[in-house]
């Protein structure tokens, strides 16, 4: 599949955005945060910056964006308007949280908690757009939306461990570890989810996507068309199966394996607690490549049709 | 509404029986569909550089050649490719704006280009590669199994068929109600065993596509040695003659 840049960025800085909110809801409630205005209101403009960026980039993948408020109507059968109305929803929550951090240090619960779960409701939606499409094994599959928590969980923990590591080094020592133990998992899931998609087989096969198996083996002889069209443009992409091993090496040190490493540094005191600004630039940056990864690497059954793998 | 819609009693299920026994794979049916659609309900349908090297355009109707076995009982197989019009295609549910929808009275699923925002999730949820985005529309795109013609009481009611079907010179292609078991697609399904494409996805194709038949046993032929003609022509007419 065609990685597009707006996509990827999307679902990557909003996963990031949705992380963070999600962390400053569930702490805020038990205290284990810095109670200072400034610090509430930063780390929720960082979140609700990193959000809004990605839904503004999602729009520009679209043909006709101006129409984009209709996206908001098809709830009960899809996916992306389900993730668009738990998108807007999640705002009201994370403006009463703001609010309520501006007149008391204890922020109220009510709207953190909420706040927290529809942030994960929203990541989920998005995880499903990918998860509910059949033709594309790498992503009909159970690793899929797990991951995408994770990923999330991980990148706004470590994001948010850098702004509070301004307000108080204690407080960021906490997040440290939960983006360690979250960024560990998202790791594990992540290769699982590696040696899956490379150790099956999809359901559909050129025999069965043209009904000639019975004949024997079947292989393309010509194809319909001498130049590449939209379906091949789209779905046909294969620049990163030729570098597939490399790039995921590249996508776990920058996401997990530097990061985490500082973070170790950090919580062990050796490093100073401003550093994990640069994990968490360090984390972005890997977690784009995966995502980009995520997109590159997968097939459509679409290909089948052309001789392709799928 | 991109959910499906309920079944109406007496309702069609319009659709397509493609003959992969007969198609001779010209591409005529592809060709004129994108002449007819290219001026109809979904026009225009984006070319770029139609005339120059790399050019791009959408097309609703593809015609792939296949072969299928080895040896002397291997097949070379044309196989046209267009909307299968399923039952429960997910380029309908995944819609976010319910501007792809299957029509109740016939089946027909279409997209309305007024509401379509073009975030092409249609596109990737199709497992057989039915829908093309018109970049310069900004719109998905895809076969209407002609609804501009099947209903259209403007032609002549012979002409009131898919263009592809129309066009087809070796009558490859039919066109009928498969919810009428009478008509000539549900006939032909049942003789011939008409079969659905990739099954195991679960969308319930509407078009049916026809196995090529069983060749016939190779003719035996006299070799042309024990003739002694020489000549291309001659050995040729001898073997003519000898069926």
């Amino acid at each position: 599949m065609k990685p597009a840049g707006s996509i990827v960025f999307f679902t990557t800085a909003s996963g990031a955005g949705y992380g963070m909110l999600f962390w400053l809801g569930l702490l805020s409630t038990t205290g284990h945060l810095p109670g200072a205005i400034w610090y509430g209101l930063t780390a929720l403009v960082i979140a609700g910056a990193l959000v809004t960026a990605g839904l503004l980039a999602s729009t520009a993948h679209l043909g006709n964006p101006q129409r984009a408020w209709r996206a908001l109507s098809q709830w009960r059968s899809s996916w992306l308007s389900r993730e668009g109305v738990a998108a807007l929803l999640t705002y009201v929550p994370a403006l009463l949280l703001a609010v309520s951090w501006l007149i008391d240090p204890h922020p109220a619960v009510l709207p953190a908690l909420v706040a927290a779960v529809l942030a994960m409701i929203t990541v989920y939606c998005t995880a499903m757009i990918y998860a509910s499409l059949k033709p594309i094994r790498q992503w009909h599959n159970s690793f899929v939306a797990p991951f995408y928590l994770l990923a999330a969980l991980f990148s706004g923990a470590i994001c948010l461990a850098a702004v509070t590591g301004f307000a108080n080094p204690a407080a960021a020592a906490i997040l440290a570890v939960i983006a360690m133990l979250t960024g560990l998992a998202a790791a594990v899931l992540k290769l699982f989810y590696w040696r899956h998609i490379d150790t099956t087989a999809g359901a559909s096969t050129i025999a069965s996507a043209t009904g000639l198996g019975h004949l024997g083996r079947v292989r393309s002889f010509e194809a319909p068309h001498s130049e590449e069209n939209y379906l091949l443009k789209e779905m046909g992409f294969r620049i990163a199966r030729k570098h597939a091993a490399r790039l995921r090496a590249y996508a776990l040190l920058l996401s997990f394996a530097i990061p985490l490493a500082i973070l170790l540094g950090v919580v062990a005191g050796v490093l100073p607690v401003t550093l994990i600004v640069v994990a968490a630039v360090c984390a972005m940056l890997g977690m784009l490549l995966e995502r980009w990864l995520f997109f590159a690497e997968a097939t459509h059954t679409v290909t089948l049709y052309y001789g392709r793998e799928a | 509404m991109t959910s499906f819609p309920t079944a109406r009693p007496g309702a069609k299920k319009l659709g397509l029986v493609i003959d992969l026994d007969t198609c001779v794979g010209c591409h005529a049916c592809a060709v004129n569909c994108k002449e007819w659609n290219a001026s109809g309900h979904s026009a225009p349908l984006t070319d770029s550089n139609a005339y120059q090297a790399d050019p791009f355009g959408v097309w609703f109707n593809r015609v792939h050649t296949y072969e299928a076995g080895e040896g002397q009982g291997s097949r070379t197989v044309h196989f046209p490719r267009s909307c299968l019009h399923c039952e429960t295609p997910a380029c309908v549910t995944v819609c976010p704006t319910g501007a792809s929808y299957k029509r109740a009275e016939d089946g027909i699923v279409l997209v309305n280009p007024e509401t379509c925002i073009g975030c092409q999730l249609c596109a990737w949820a199709c497992p057989y590669g039915a829908r093309e985005f018109d970049a310069d529309d900004g719109v998905m795109k895809k076969c209407t199994l002609c609804i501009d013609r099947i209903y259209n009481e403007n032609l002549p009611e012979p002409e009131r068929v898919p263009a592809c079907v129309s066009t087809c010179p070796a009558s490859a292609r039919h066109f009928g109600d498969f919810n009428d078991p009478a008509s000539h697609v549900s006939q032909l399904v049942l003789e011939r065993g008409g079969y659905d494409l990739m099954p195991e996805m679960g969308y319930k194709p509407t078009n049916k596509y026809l196995p090529p038949r069983k060749p016939a046993a190779p003719v035996a032929t006299a070799p042309a040695a024990q003739t002694g003609a020489t000549s291309s022509l001659l050995r040729w007419l001898d073997r003519a003659l000898s069926r």
